[in-house]
Order: structure tokens, then C-alpha cells, then sequence
């Protein structure tokens, strides 16, 4: 039977987060007052992301993915080219091509569960030389963002789910299977594989990882 | 045999009479006292040899005089090609005061080398799979000098998992693939700078070991070479030593080596601890007061503060030996040296084998003393200080001191975790272990990570420490854990439990009898009993 990593994407194997891809398209706004607004707002929404992430992934994303609403969808995604090349190629972790590298020559699915956002995803998968991924996809209306995600929303036990799905169309043996993640949010994750790992953890994963013996990886 | 008359055999072998001192026994971080039955045979260390007076001298005499080849400074060239290779920490034990030898070989060696025109120069630590060393480790053994000009670029870490920095060099005539590191493979030559601890070191498994990948090393490291070595601290009675020869003159076919070799006495403590190597009869007041002292002191701190005093012993050690040349006739030379500091003649094998085990071992330098290292210590090294014939008799019991908690290091040792819970329970045999997981665990790509990027051991390490012990495994019939603070982890190892020595010690007569011959090998040792 076939086995697969299953990788979380920010904070795993690059170093930037959702925030750096919203601090981007803010920066790049239609006209430089507009730029400005979008950039303030988003620096002073920091300490608010923080906080609710820490409460709860669900409640994060509904009020972060609403700072997506009314950008059009040419212009994220003509932008996404740029993101790729001047924030998410540099922000590769060094040690996550040497990661991906051994996962693959051992005959390992390469599979990347992200709560990015797709047209965000997309070249940097294609560098990492990664086919199957699955991220978040922001919902639009006549080329518009709503500012909510099309279902099926990618965090904490969605991400488990979905690898179950995944793991029985293709016939993937879970037990043989790793995990990696930076975040106690994708603890669900972890915990429905052979060989979970934790990547650059955050104190929580950390110490659950601590707690359940799991190797602790740093790729920086 | 009356007692008189055997106490007068070797001045490292203490029989224990009825107005016997009672005995320091080590067991993990603490250092018990322990009444002895009468007619145990202690074994001590050996009195140390002379240190020579001027290492550098002894250092450069070597490297101008060595044996079966040119002299160093003659086989230098300006502009060529040097790669110096040179063991890690995981000897000597405790680690030494510094200047480290290392320290003061590497500055000799690199101000020779510079004032020949040779620029061109890396210092590789050979550590083949065990962990990296830190850099403050690195610091350290090399000094400030060698860190400044070096570091990070021209001195680092052999990384056995780097498939782009590795050669295969080729098979010997039984199959056993050799890939090395690619900078030692193409330089114009590569300069061995080997610490020799315990016999089992040095010779041609410095480069045949300390450089090679995973799967050069598990054509050797396995269960059937080390049950077919009859104590592998013995070269002459090793299967594992020969193997490994035959591999590294592969090596010295290929590569230009020029092999250095030190070894040192064993002065392991200075004033301060010196007591703990000496037999208790000859206690002064002051020994008996600074051993009061440091049992209370220890009993007192919390665990993590004993383990920080602990790791912060250092070696007393000095050197006994420098040579230099063709790794065969320096390496000879060296054992020669070093059986002569180690040898202790013992006169017959015992039915019960003592051994305290204390947190001390090559792979817990800075780190913790796990139940898989109990085990290598005990059944492993301990066990095959020997040359001849075991110093247990076939069938006879082992009793180790030492708590067995089950503590891991996650940054050091994380692959041993899951091999002590999810392969033990299912068996022990270390044939069934090595065909069924050892590549699975050597491959498994976040131990491979933890082994390039952090400070882990190769993932494939703890199947060696478990082969270590197979020769001793194989060959007792019991094996008692005393003072183990825990039943679970004797019971994954195989082992029975006692709450301390003497109940222990009431075991094993059971086993053997009331008459059975009782030996201890009184720790920290470093001695080669030498069976008659």
C-alpha cells in the first residue's frame, strides 16, 4: 500500500504566513492612499490576528479572509507571480528541499494541506516540485471578493479530514504515512499518521510534541 | 584459595575480607556506599602512566619520525589539497581539561602546514552517525585559534547524509561498499588525527568509520559481526576489528592517508574527584570527607542541576603516545601503549559480574545516560573489557546499578524513543530488528533532518547500540537491574528488577549458587582484564 507526507505549508516549509501574502496585495493597491490605508490597517490588525489564532482557527480565518473583501481576482492572481518570487521563494526554509527530497526518494506521495490561499500556492508548488496540493479558495462574485472561503475550509480538523478522504480515494496506508506542521492548530493532523513531526513548533506544539515523543525538526 | 594469598595477585584487584571498607558503587548520577559479600573481587583502574612532559615535542617528533612513509613536512606541497579529519567528543570520557590534544595536534599540523604553502585546508570531525557537534563543542576541542581561522567554512561536521558531499570508493573482496566523504576522497591527502580511548578506537576505522555514509557502516555494524567478536576491545579477537580493517585498507588503496594517532593514561579525575578510581582501604580522612560531601551535595540538588555538575566533569588525562605514518604500524604501536595502561591480569572468570554503570558514555556527552545506553554500557562496553575469555563465565548473571529512568534526550537522541516503545515490545531479537526496521528507521526522513540540521543521532543509531550488545547478551544467563527506580524499564530490556545491590546480589545466588565467585568492576574504569 501506498504511503505520503502530508506537509502543512506556512511556518513548515517557508517562513512566512498568511499575513505576509495579505501585507503584500496591501502594499500593491490601485493608487498609493489606497496603499497606505490597506497596509496601516493591516499592521494594526496584527495583534488581533494573534490573538484569535490563538483562540481559534475558525474565527481567525473569518475575520482574516475578510480583508480580501472587494479585491478583484485578475489582480490577485496577475500579482501572484510577484508574491512568488520577491516573498515566498526567498522565504523557503533550506532544509525543506533536503525534506521533500528524502520523502520522495523513499517513493512517498508529496502532498501540501495548506490554509493559504490557491493563486498564492500555486508557483510555489511548482518550485518545491510538488503535483498534489489542496488550499483555501476565497469566494468571488462577478471577479469580486466576498471575503469568506468556499467550503471546504482548510484548518485544524478540516485538514485531518481531508487527508482521510485523500487517503481512501487513493489508497494511502496513514499509518505509514508523516505529517509535518509548525502549529498546535493542525494537532488533528499529526495525530492520524504513523510518523507525525513538528517543524519549527510554536510553544504549545512543542511541548505536545515533547509530550507525545514525536521529532521536533528545525529546517531554518 | 585463602584470601591473604589473593589479595596479593595485581594491585588493581581488591578482594573484599571481612574488615573491608565498604565500596563506592556508581549508579547513574549518584555514588552509593555498598557493603560487599566477603571474597568479591574488586577490579580497579590501573595506577596511571607517566604523562610525557612536553606533549608538543612528542606531537612534532611524530609527525618528522613516522613509520613505513615519508615525513609530513616531506609529503607537503604549496598549493595542494589537505583534509585533516579528527574524532569528536565522544571520547575521552569525562571530556578533557582543555587544551584538548586535538587542540594542540590541529596547531601544530596547521601551522606546519601553512608554513609549506599548503592553504587549501578543511578539518573535518569524523563523526559518521552520531550526532553533530555543537559549535560551542567545536570551540572547545579546537581551541580559539583553529575556530578563528576555520569556522564555519574550512571546519564543520561530516554530514553522512549528504549524497552530493559523498564518493563510493568501492567493495572489498566480501561486498562491503565504502562511500566517504568527498573532500577527504579528493583531497591530495588526508591527515587522520585519531584520539585513542579504549582499544576498540582508532586504526582503520577511523577513516573507514568516522567518514562513511549509512550504508558503508551497516555492512559491519550488525548483530552477526559483533556475536562472532570475541570482545571487540580486543583486536586481536575482533571480527568487527577485522572487517573494518579490510574496509579501511579499501580506503588506503584510494586515498593518501597519513595517519596520527594519540593515546592517553588514565588520570581520569584530578584532586578533587581523584578518590572515586581509588580503592576505599586507602581512604584518607579527607577522601572519606570530600565523598560525604559530594553525596550530600548531590542528594540535595534538583535532578537537572546534578546533571549540569555532573556533565561539567573533566578529565585529568595526558598523553602517554603520539605516532604518526601508515595507519597498520602507528595503530599497533598505539594498542601496544594502551594495553599497557589498561591491562589488569585476572585469574579466572566469576559467576557474578558486578557492574555499576554511571551516566557516562560516548553517546551521552552533554546529554543523558537513556535505558538503550544502560544497556550498551552494561552488556556492551563493560562486558567486553576483556581479552581472552569473558570475565563472566557462560550463563553466569550480570548485575547492573544504575535507576534505568526512562528519560530521552528529544534533541540527541529522538529515533531511540521510538525505537525503546514501539520496537522493544515487539522483540528484542536484533536480527529480526535490523530485518525488519533499521531501514525504515535510517530513512526515515525527519531523523534524517534531526541529523543533518540539529544535534540528533542517526536514525539507524540505536539498532547499533542494541548490536553493541548483543555478544553480551548472548552470552549471560540473567541480567539484574539494581536500584532501577522503575519496573517497566527492565522489563522492555529483558532484565529482572532489584531494589538495590544486595537484594540483587540474593538473586543471583539463587541463580548460582551460594558459593558462586563474585566480581565487580569497580566504575568509572577503564580496564582490560586479561584472562588467563
Amino acid at each position: 500500500m501506498a504511503a505520503a507526507a502530508f506537509y502543512d505549508l506556512e511556518g513548515t516549509l517557508v517562513s512566512t504566513n498568511l499575513v505576509h501574502t495579505l501585507g503584500f496585495y496591501a502594499r500593491n493597491q490601485q493608487g498609493v492612499l489606497r496603499s497606505l490605508r490597506k497596509t496601516a490597517t493591516t499592521v494594526l490588525s496584527i495583534p488581533l490576528f494573534a490573538a484569535t489564532d490563538q483562540y481559534s482557527r475558525k474565527v481567525f480565518n473569518d475575520l482574516f479572509f475578510k480583508r480580501y473583501k472587494g479585491e478583484t481576482e485578475d489582480r490577485l492572481r496577475f500579482f501572484a507571480d510577484e508574491l512568488f518570487e520577491s516573498v515566498l521563494k526567498p522565504a523557503v526554509f533550506p532544509g525543506a528541499f533536503e525534506l521533500i527530497e528524502k520523502s520522495r526518494s523513499l517513493g512517498l506521495r508529496q502532498v501540501v494541506v495548506t490554509g493559504a490561499l490557491d493563486f498564492s500556492v500555486e508557483p510555489l508548488m511548482k518550485y518545491l516540485g510538488i503535483e498534489t496540493y489542496v488550499s483555501n479558495r476565497l469566494e468571488f462574485v462577478n471577479g469580486i471578493a466576498t471575503g469568506r472561503l468556499l467550503p471546504p475550509v482548510l484548518a485544524a480538523a478540516t485538514k485531518a479530514s481531508w487527508i482521510r478522504n485523500y487517503a481512501e480515494q487513493e489508497g494511502i496506508n496513514l499509518s505509514e504515512s508523516y505529517a509535518y506542521t509548525d502549529s498546535m492548530s493542525d494537532l488533528p493532523m499529526l495525530s492520524i499518521v504513523g510518523h507525525p513531526a513538528a517543524v519549527n513548533p510554536d510553544m504549545r506544539l512543542r511541548q505536545t510534541a515533547l509530550h507525545h515523543d514525536w521529532p521536533i525538526l528545525n529546517l531554518k | 584459595m585463602a584470601l591473604q594469598l589473593r589479595k596479593k595477585l595485581h594491585e588493581s584487584v581488591v578482594y573484599i575480607d571481612r574488615d573491608s571498607a565498604p565500596r563506592i558503587v556508581a549508579s547513574g548520577m549518584d555514588f552509593l556506599l555498598e557493603d560487599l559479600p566477603v571474597g568479591t573481587r574488586v577490579i580497579y583502574p590501573n595506577q596511571p602512566l607517566k604523562g610525557l612532559v612536553n606533549r608538543e615535542a612528542a606531537i612534532r617528533y611524530a609527525l618528522n619520525h613516522p613509520h613505513d612513509c615519508d615525513p609530513l613536512f616531506a609529503q607537503l606541497t604549496p598549493g595542494m589539497k589537505v583534509t585533516i579529519a579528527v574524532d569528536d567528543i565522544s571520547m575521552p570520557l569525562p571530556p578533557m581539561n582543555t587544551p584538548d590534544i586535538r587542540q594542540t595536534a590541529l596547531e601544530i599540523l596547521v601551522e606546519m602546514l601553512h608554513g609549506h604553502g599548503v592553504d587549501d585546508v578543511h578539518i573535518i570531525i569524523a563523526i559518521s552517525l552520531h550526532r553533530k557537534m555543537t559549535p560551542a563543542e567545536m570551540k572547545r576541542m579546537s581551541g580559539q585559534k583553529i575556530w578563528d581561522e576555520f569556522y564555519p567554512d574550512r571546519y564543520y561536521n561530516h554530514d553522512a547524509e549528504d549524497p552530493s558531499n559523498l564518493v563510493l570508493l568501492g567493495e572489498t573482496r566480501h561486498k562491503e561498499p565504502l562511500r566517504i566523504n568527498r573532500r577527504a576522497a579528493e583531497s591530495d591527502l588526508l591527515i587522520y588525527l585519531n584520539f585513542n580511548f579504549v582499544p576498540m578506537n582508532g586504526g582503520h576505522k577511523s577513516v573507514g568509520v568516522g567518514l562513511c555514509d549509512y550504508e558503508s557502516l551497516r555492512a559491519h555494524h550488525n548483530p552477526n559481526t559483533i556475536r562472532a567478536s570475541n570482545s571487540y576491545m580486543d583486536p586481536a579477537g575482533s571480527e568487527l576489528g577485522r572487517v573494518i580493517s579490510r574496509v579501511g585498507k579499501l580506503a588506503d588503496e584510494h586515498l593518501n592517508v597519513f595517519h596520527i594517532e594519540t593515546t592517553i593514561n588514565n588520570h581520569m579525575f584530578g584532586a578533587d574527584m581523584g578518590f572515586l578510581t581509588k580503592n576505599e582501604d586507602d581512604f584518607s580522612a579527607f577522601d572519606r570527607m570530600k565523598y560525604e560531601a559530594m553525596r550530600f551535595t548531590m542528594s540535595k540538588m534538583p535532578r537537572p542541576a546534578k546533571r549540569a555538575m555532573y556533565n561539567s566533569l573533566k578529565g585529568n588525562y595526558e598523553m602517554i603516545a603520539c605516532h604518526a605514518g601508515r595507519t597498520d604500524p602507528v595503530h599497533e604501536r598505539i594498542i601496544a601503549k594502551s594495553m599497557e595502561q589498561y591491562v589488569v591480569p585476572i585469574e579466572g572468570q566469576c559467576d557474578i559480574l558486578i557492574c555499576p554503570v554511571p551516566d557516562m558514555s560516548p553517546y551521552s556527552v552533554n546529554s543523558t545516560l537513556n535505558p538503550l545506553l544502560v544497556q550498551v554500557m552494561a552488556l556492551g562496553y563493560h562486558f567486553n573489557m576483556y581479552r581472552g575469555k569473558p570475565l563472566l563465565k557462560k550463563g553466569g548473571t550480570l548485575i547492573l546499578h544504575h535507576p534505568c529512568t526512562d528519560e530521552f534526550d528529544h534533541n540527541f537522541h529522538p529515533s531511540y524513543i521510538e525505537f525503546f516503545n514501539r520496537l522493544l515490545p515487539e522483540s528484542r531479537d536484533a536480527n529480526v530488528l535490523r530485518d525488519k526496521y533499521e531501514q525504515e528507521f535510517a530513512n526515515n526522513p525527519s531523523y534524517v533532518e534531526m541529523y543533518r540540521r540539529g544535534n540528533a543521532y542517526h536514525g539507524s543509531h540505536p539498532f547499533f547500540m542494541w548490536y553493541w550488545g548483543e555478544n553480551g547478551r548472548q552470552h549471560v544467563g540473567h541480567v539484574i537491574a539494581a536500584g532501577a527506580e522503575n519496573a517497566h524499564v527492565p522489563a522492555m530490556m529483558g532484565w529482572e528488577r532489584a531494589d538495590n545491590l544486595t537484594e540483587a546480589i540474593a538473586m543471583a545466588r539463587s541463580y548460582q549458587g551460594r558459593s558462586a565467585e563474585i566480581t565487580m568492576l569497580h566504575q568509572p574504569v577503564i580496564a582490560i582484564c586479561d584472562m588467563e
